[in-house]
């Protein structure tokens, strides 16, 4: 049974890295079908070859659009109590504004999917994890509503959720009593889609979110991370985030 | 510890009970026995749950359970033994389909007969719901079968937050 299962194991890698290597080839000059490589099998485990990132260009990032907010509420069924102070928020957006200059900015803030994650150092059940290809998320079975993670996170990008809710959606479970934040749409990454943000941002012609896998020097996140220098907020605390600002 | 060894064995004792019953009083009208609702559809043509329904009346917390925690923390997404597919087969997505707070909900159909109270559903949806096409998602073409599980309350309040940077 154990041989069985190496062999197996084995002999998915092999697989696994023989279609890598093929999807990897260019069917023209300069085209590469790198995407398709990302798509993982539903039985596989996640692992860390991958990273997934995110790179906001705060240059083409629009004052005043709140397109990414909206969907990320859609998407997850967020809604509110009218009680900005306490409703549940996993993205949204910061205005800047310099006050010798007057030279003002917009950008969306969210869960930074840090390498080293304080809310992870801090919980004491196991509850907040980061996952192998570097998705930080919250176990809400196991969370028990402590709120450490709120305090810890530099970013303030989790929200508590105070009341009871209903008609939650299939892939986005939430309930009271809990933490939650930004999943970098874990349901739709794992399907091989982009997070419901850079969707919107996408369709509406900003093109200000980029996402996909930093360790894999042919994407286009790479690529642009290579090519552009970016910022990461709070860079002097060592997190290494795994979302990065263009243009600020 | 105890408390949890005695809540468990309370549940074991209660699951097979119902699990030892006759299959033929699960339909029984007249009885006092539950009435479990008739699945949506049959897993294959020779079975009709994804393992014999014996085997899932005793232990279907147990193929959840352990769903759970591979999607949750390995990203395995695989179907079989899934809550969402459990819903998406047993429970009707008819607007006025029973909700699990009601005894005709095929979950609380048997576990308020045996008093064990879950607290699944306090996160899960207790009912199938289609997803909405992705472009229903972006905010610009709101499908009506969003507009039915959403409510339509506003929720831009924090969406801005300024800082001024002296």
């Amino acid at each position: 049974m154990t041989d069985n299962a190496n062999i197996d194991t084995y002999r998915r890698r092999f697989l696994g890295n023989t279609a890598t290597a093929i999807a990897g080839l260019s069917v023209a000059p300069g085209v590469f079908l790198h995407e398709v490589a990302q798509a993982r099998p539903a039985d596989e485990a996640v692992t860390s070859d991958v990273r997934w990132g995110m790179l906001i260009d705060t240059n083409k990032c629009a004052n005043g659009c709140t397109d990414c907010v909206t969907s990320c509420n859609d998407e997850h069924g967020l809604t509110g109590h009218g009680r900005p102070e306490t409703d549940a928020q996993w993205i949204r957006k910061v205005d800047l504004r310099d006050k010798q200059t007057g030279h003002t900015q917009s950008l969306p803030l969210l869960c930074q999917h840090c390498e080293h994650p304080p809310c992870v150092d801090v919980c004491p059940t196991g509850a907040s994890f980061k996952r192998a290809d570097g998705i930080v998320l919250v176990d809400k079975h196991i969370c028990i509503g402590c709120r450490y993670c709120m305090m810890a996170c530099p970013y303030k990008a989790r929200s508590f959720i105070h009341e009871a809710l209903q008609d939650q959606l299939p892939h986005a479970p939430r309930g009271k009593g809990t933490v939650e934040s930004c999943t970098f749409c874990v349901h739709r990454v794992d399907e091989g889609r982009t997070p419901a943000c850079v969707e919107a941002c996408t369709a509406e012609n900003h093109n200000a979110m980029v996402f996909g896998d930093i360790n894999d020097p042919d994407s286009k996140i790479a690529m642009q991370l290579k090519q552009h220098s970016s910022r990461q907020i709070r860079a002097d605390l060592n997190l290494n985030t795994g979302v990065r600002y263009r243009g600020i | 510890m105890q408390n949890l060894m005695q809540t468990s064995l309370r549940i074991l004792l209660a699951l097979s009970v119902v699990a030892g019953l006759p299959a033929a009083a699960w339909a029984g009208d007249d009885s006092l026995l539950p009435v479990v609702p008739q699945a949506q559809d049959r897993y294959s043509k020779t079975q009709g749950c994804v393992e014999p329904t014996t085997e899932m009346r005793k232990n279907h917390m147990e193929y959840i359970l352990h769903q759970r925690d591979e999607t949750m923390h390995r990203g395995i997404r695989t179907r079989q033994y899934s809550l969402e597919q459990c819903i998406n087969c047993h429970v009707s997505d008819a607007p006025d389909a029973p909700r699990v707070s009601s005894d005709e909900h095929f979950c609380n159909s048997c576990h308020s007969y045996a008093a064990v109270s879950i607290d699944c559903f306090q996160c899960h949806a207790d009912r199938p719901v289609k997803t909405p096409n992705p472009h229903a998602l972006s905010g610009h073409a709101k499908s009506a079968n969003q507009a039915a599980v959403l409510p339509a309350e506003p929720h831009q309040a924090l969406a801005t937050e300024v800082i001024s940077n002296d």
